[in-house]
């Protein structure tokens, strides 16, 4: 059988529940955020082959900017992270349950 | 005897799964930082298989190589200890397994009960390609992008200064 659009949205559609599983599971705040970036890899391979087996160069211009958004998203987070580290040195999910310090 | 893509795409495809995998399994935050490192570059060999070159490169260049040592660099600076076995919540982790079976269902039933459109044609991902249609019908989203980055580093600026008295 050869590798068609389905296996890499299986592939995709798989990589998204163990990012979704990370994140409800795991109580590390760094751990959930790899997780998240496991999800947003797992929306961007679905793009690129959507965009690849539909003849469209517009998704892979999305997937170029879910890239930089990323980027920028995980700077300010873990920027976030150390600020509340400062604060209440813990990054642990279960310590952080007050909204105000 | 399958060619030879498909047994790549078998290949970085379990990889790219397993690393994830370990991702959330491994206790200690740095492993997971490097099992990340390693399921994403197996990602950017699927993304050289669907001949997007350029992402491919991009996605190596800005996940391998930046986020993953800002992720490093944090868990450094925070000096994060491996984490202790703490009780599972039995109610949190049923409805967290619950929850992803769904949607894990969800996807695999919208995948077998929808027929695919017919390939309209195979692109490729070339530079040259991407940057035409990046510079024509994107130039703007890619100008407001460049603000968006500007506003996260002055963000990140203003939220990593230590409160002057």
């Amino acid at each position: 059988m050869n590798v068609g659009l389905e296996h890499y949205l299986v592939v995709s559609g798989l990589m998204f529940s163990l990012g979704l599983m990370g994140v409800i599971m795991r109580r590390n705040l760094l751990v959930i955020y790899m997780c998240l970036e496991l999800m947003l890899n797992a929306a961007n391979l679905a793009l690129v082959a959507l965009s690849r087996y539909h003849g469209n160069l517009s998704g892979e211009i999305v997937v170029f900017f879910i890239i930089t958004v990323a980027a920028a998203e995980v700077s300010v987070g873990l920027a976030l992270i150390v600020a509340l580290y400062r604060k209440r040195q813990t990054a642990h999910v279960e310590d952080l349950m007050a909204m105000k310090f | 005897m399958p060619p030879l893509s498909d047994i790549l795409f078998y290949v970085f495809a379990a990889l790219a799964l397993i690393c994830g995998a370990l991702v959330v399994l491994s206790r200690n935050p740095v492993n997971s930082a490097m099992f990340l490192v390693l399921s994403i570059i197996s990602l950017a060999g699927l993304f050289v298989l669907l001949h997007a070159f350029f992402l491919a490169a991009v996605q190596v260049l800005v996940y391998a190589g930046a986020v993953i040592v800002l992720f490093l660099f944090v868990i450094m600076l925070l000096d994060l200890k491996e984490e202790q076995r703490r009780k599972m919540k039995t109610f949190g982790a049923v409805t967290g397994i619950i929850s992803v079976l769904g949607i894990a269902f969800v996807f695999w039933h919208s995948l077998i009960h929808s027929s695919l459109p017919e390939s309209l044609g195979t692109t490729d991902g070339s530079t040259l390609a991407l940057g035409r249609l990046l510079f024509t019908s994107y130039s703007l989203p890619f100008e407001i992008l460049s603000v968006l980055l500007l506003v996260a580093m002055v963000g990140v600026i203003l939220l990593s200064k230590k409160e002057q008295k």
